[in-house]
């Protein structure tokens, strides 16, 4: 039996509309779910307390808090300058030669590649050959290389998009190379390149399996970067797998859905900020 | 001095770019310098094709968590392949403008949830129902279930842009021929934007096959080729992560192959992805 066309069509528009649903269902189940069971746990006492850890449920996230933090900034340190610095120097300096192209078609794939990977990576660099055994340092390291071939990315990209003719205006001017990327190429790419940092942050919070390997999983409150800690991240995992505390594993998970809702309205907001400011000067 | 300061932040902008590139390339060479002893000593073909893996004997072959990881990743495409692509038609031609702008936030934000929670989800809500079906609940089809939701981001944003990308006169040509808009659609449009759609297929795969920690907290981890979708399974990512830190010798060596193997994997869906999409840009 051959449908005419106006009844397939009508069946086509159920079907997207339905996939669509699909779509919107799956979020609002997991959102809902998390916080209607989670919601209750977080307080100031689960706030403002360490994880007892191990196969005990008990206690709050404060070093899982402090961990992540520690993460997040040590990771930003060290991959922000080298990210961007790679990206300005394939934009601007590197030409289009046999090395460069191999060079971005590592970026490209690596950017690709399993966090478990650099995880393995991470381990037997940092935690075994260097000798910094399971901290928080060796974690950040490894999340720095997973990072880093998206900051790269974003970086060139948003610099590529910058119009030749700001360049050769100021190079016109008597600029040297280096005045013209700091002083016009850098502000016009800024957007772009915030955008890929808060892309790195985001990232940094959600991750686990890298960190799940290098981090060492201690609940302890830890002081310096040398000390073994854990994330939200691999906080949520830990109470998952290792004990029946799930409404404080949903609990975690309510935390780091509200930090990922913020960090995507601040990318929203940035970029929509930077598009007015640019369109008012240029 | 204006001379001084260019040169020296050119060599700043040099040391950065190449160090992140060495650092990049390290991870590759490392990971292949640590896995090779065991594709020696074991043989490249024993070691995928091998059925048994036993730490005590010394015994390691993967085939398991290969399949294992595959059998995933297809129910999982199964799953959100016709689902992504509907929501992507929808979204680029059939959604009024109060639904896109529902959906897209919605899609934006399925993103940004880490894997944990969704492995917390999986593990609360699907594995208790997946159980009244038979086995233990921990299974494959939980995985896959949870996958479909994780990689239907990547689906729909490239699919979306492929549909969008294709030259409108196709568009009009059709519908002045008299078609409807869904014959258009999939007659027209869709063949047009094929290499598009293949490609976000193709990275929705990587994607799934490098998924970590969600497919730890729901799949089982048994080691046992898997035959119906209610078994438990490993993945080569779940092996990486929950063997690696008490891995020594052989044990470590083998490991770090099964990370070259899933490097491969990767490689070889980023270079075909990377093929599709120069294809739709011409």
């Amino acid at each position: 039996m051959r449908l005419s066309p106006p009844v397939t069509q009508k069946m086509a528009w159920a079907a997207c509309w339905a996939a669509a649903f699909f779509a919107i269902a799956a979020l609002l189940t997991i959102i809902i779910y998390v916080f209607a069971r989670g919601v209750g746990e977080i307080g100031w006492a689960f706030l403002s307390t360490d994880p007892i850890g191990g196969l005990s449920g008990q206690g709050g996230i404060r070093s899982a808090i402090v961990g992540t933090i520690y993460i997040v900034v040590l990771t930003l340190a060290m991959a922000a300058p080298l990210g961007i610095g790679a990206g300005i120097y394939l934009a601007e300096y590197a030409g289009d030669n046999w090395f460069t192209r191999i060079v971005r078609w590592v970026i490209e794939t690596l950017a690709g590649v399993p966090s478990i990977v650099f995880g393995l990576f991470g381990f037997a660099l940092f935690v075994i050959a260097l000798n910094l055994s399971f901290c928080i340092l060796a974690g950040a390291l490894t999340l720095a290389c997973l990072v880093l071939p998206t900051i790269i990315r974003t970086t060139e990209e948003a610099i590529k998009a910058v119009p030749q003719g700001h360049r050769e205006g100021s190079l016109a001017l008597g600029a040297t190379k280096w005045q013209t990327i700091r002083h016009v190429v850098l502000p016009a790419a800024m957007p772009g390149i915030v955008t890929a940092i808060i892309l790195a942050i985001g990232r940094s919070v959600e991750e686990t399996a890298c960190l799940y390997v290098t981090m060492g999983g201690s609940a302890n409150m830890p002081i310096t970067p040398l000390d073994n800690g854990r994330t939200l991240s691999l906080h949520l995992f830990y109470l998952a797998m290792n004990t029946n505390a799930m409404e404080k594993a949903l609990a975690t998970g309510v935390m780091l859905i509200i930090i990922i809702v913020i960090i995507n309205a601040i990318t929203r907001w940035l970029s929509s900020r930077w598009m007015i400011r640019m369109q008012g000067r240029v | 001095m204006r001379q001084f300061s260019d040169s020296a932040w050119k060599q700043v902008i040099l040391v950065c770019g190449a160090s992140s590139i060495v650092i990049l390339l390290l991870i590759i060479i490392f990971t292949l310098r640590e896995g090779l002893p065991a594709f020696t000593e074991i043989g490249f073909f024993k070691f995928i094709s091998g059925t048994t893996w036993k730490v005590a004997n010394d015994d390691y072959g993967i085939l398991s968590f290969i399949v294992g990881s595959i059998y995933v990743t297809a129910l999982a495409l199964v799953m959100s392949v016709p689902l992504g692509v509907f929501c992507a038609i929808f979204l680029a031609e059939v959604a009024p403008n109060w639904m896109r702008q529902i959906v897209r936030p919605a899609v934006e934000l399925l993103v940004g949830i880490p894997s944990v929670v969704y492995g917390l989800v999986g593990l609360l809500l699907l594995v208790p129902q997946i159980s009244k079906l038979g086995g233990s609940g921990d299974s494959i089809l939980a995985a896959a279930i949870v996958l479909t939701v994780m990689v239907l981001p990547t689906i729909i944003s490239v699919s979306e842009d492929s549909i969008r990308s294709v030259p409108r006169v196709y568009k009009e040509g059709s519908l002045a021929l008299g078609a409807t808009q869904w014959q258009t659609i999939w007659h027209v449009m869709l063949p047009a934007a094929r290499s598009g759609i293949l490609a976000a297929v193709v990275l929705g795969m990587g994607r799934a096959i490098g998924e970590t920690m969600a497919m730890i907290m729901v799949i089982g981890n048994s080691i046992k080729i898997p035959v119906s979708p209610l078994d438990p399974a490993r993945t080569m990512t779940g092996s990486l992560a929950l063997e690696i830190n008490y891995a020594t010798g052989l044990h470590w060596n083998a490991l770090f192959a099964c990370g070259v193997v899933l490097l491969i994997f990767i490689l070889a869906l980023n270079s075909i992805a990377m093929v599709l999409r120069g294809r739709t840009q011409q």
